[in-house]
């Protein structure tokens, strides 16, 4: 019974069950399916600093903030007690270029080679893990949401602003992928 | 308390994140070098699942379950979508998460991933600071 638990789903079951959050949020109570906003509600909550952007009553959005709290419980339930022992069938493709730049394939979810302390305080671990990072919660904001709020919630309601949302991160991320993440990989050897 | 709701829901899509390997590293190099269909196959369930539940839902008029009429909010384009959009897609081939996976890949155990998030409050920080100066 458990070891059927820990498998993993084939896209398509996944794919209608992250379609299903759309309905789940607007009937639980008209909310837009989104994770990004939930960063802008815990920095309103935790600068005091006098930012106009960041000065609105944020415990009117606390829904997001259960939400985030439910996506880590979830991540340790999925990800942890009924993590999937079995690596992801990744493309060898894939796995080769990122092999050929110094980069071991694990099971697991991320590499360990790039997700571990010490390589945090290289100048690639620094650039992958801290600007990775803040360009993620920079850019979500500029662009008034990520994949969850344009990609999933736009684009289930035909909004074409979310369209050229979800665009752009496709542009970013396969130039990222292609070119830049090569690059970092490489620095300094 | 009302807020539960939002509490079980969450976990619910953390749980699905993960199982379907939407938080992997792994799947999100794959997707960006076009070297893999599974990652497109996931968006391409999701978005006609979405359209189809919120077309019976005006269809049908089907209030929230207070009896309040569903109201969608519409966007409006502004060039932030672009530059903000490029932006988040370089950060997110480097860290290989969007916000949604990044609080799963914590729960996960994922520790260092609590670096990224870090970082990722930092930028909502540093943008609602610019805000004002920059071109939307």
């Amino acid at each position: 019974m458990i070891e059927i638990l820990k498998q993993s789903w084939p896209w398509y079951v996944g794919g209608v069950l992250i379609g299903l959050m759309v309905p789940a949020l607007l009937i639980a109570g008209n909310k837009s399916f989104g994770v990004s906003a939930s960063l802008r509600d815990i920095c309103a909550a935790c600068i005091p600093a006098k930012i106009p952007f960041l000065d609105y009553d944020w415990r009117k959005e606390a829904w997001n903030l259960f939400f985030s709290l439910g996506i880590v419980i979830g991540g340790f339930i999925g990800g942890y007690l009924l993590g999937d022992p079995q690596p992801e069938k990744i493309s060898s493709i894939t796995i080769q270029t990122l092999e050929q730049n110094g980069v071991h394939f694990n099971a697991g979810f991320v590499p360990e080679d790039i997700f571990n302390w010490s390589y945090l305080f290289t100048l690639p671990g620094f650039i992958i893990i801290v600007v990775g990072g803040f360009l993620v919660g920079f850019g979500t904001r500029y662009a008034g949401g990520c994949t969850s709020g344009h990609g999933i919630m736009g684009l289930s309601t035909l909004q074409w602003p979310s369209l050229i949302a979800v665009g752009s991160f496709f542009v970013g991320g396969i130039i990222s992928a292609t070119w830049l993440l090569p690059f970092i990989l490489n620095l300094g050897k | 308390m009302k807020n539960l709701k939002y509490l079980l829901l969450g976990t619910l899509f953390g749980i699905i994140l993960c199982k379907v390997q939407a938080v992997s590293w792994w799947r999100m190099q794959e997707m960006f070098r076009f070297d893999g269909f599974y990652m497109y196959g996931l968006f391409v369930t999701a978005i006609p699942t979405g359209i189809l539940s919120v077309w019976l839902i005006k269809k049908f008029n089907i209030k929230t379950v207070s009896g309040e009429p569903i109201i969608i909010r519409k966007k409006k384009f502004n060039w932030g979508y672009v530059i903000g959009g490029l932006l988040f897609g370089i950060g997110w081939a480097f860290s290989g998460a969007c916000p949604g996976p990044l609080l799963a890949l914590i729960g996960a155990g994922k520790f260092v991933v609590i670096v990224v998030f870090i970082s990722a409050l930092f930028g909502t920080l540093v943008y609602s600071w610019l805000r004002p100066r920059l071109p939307h």
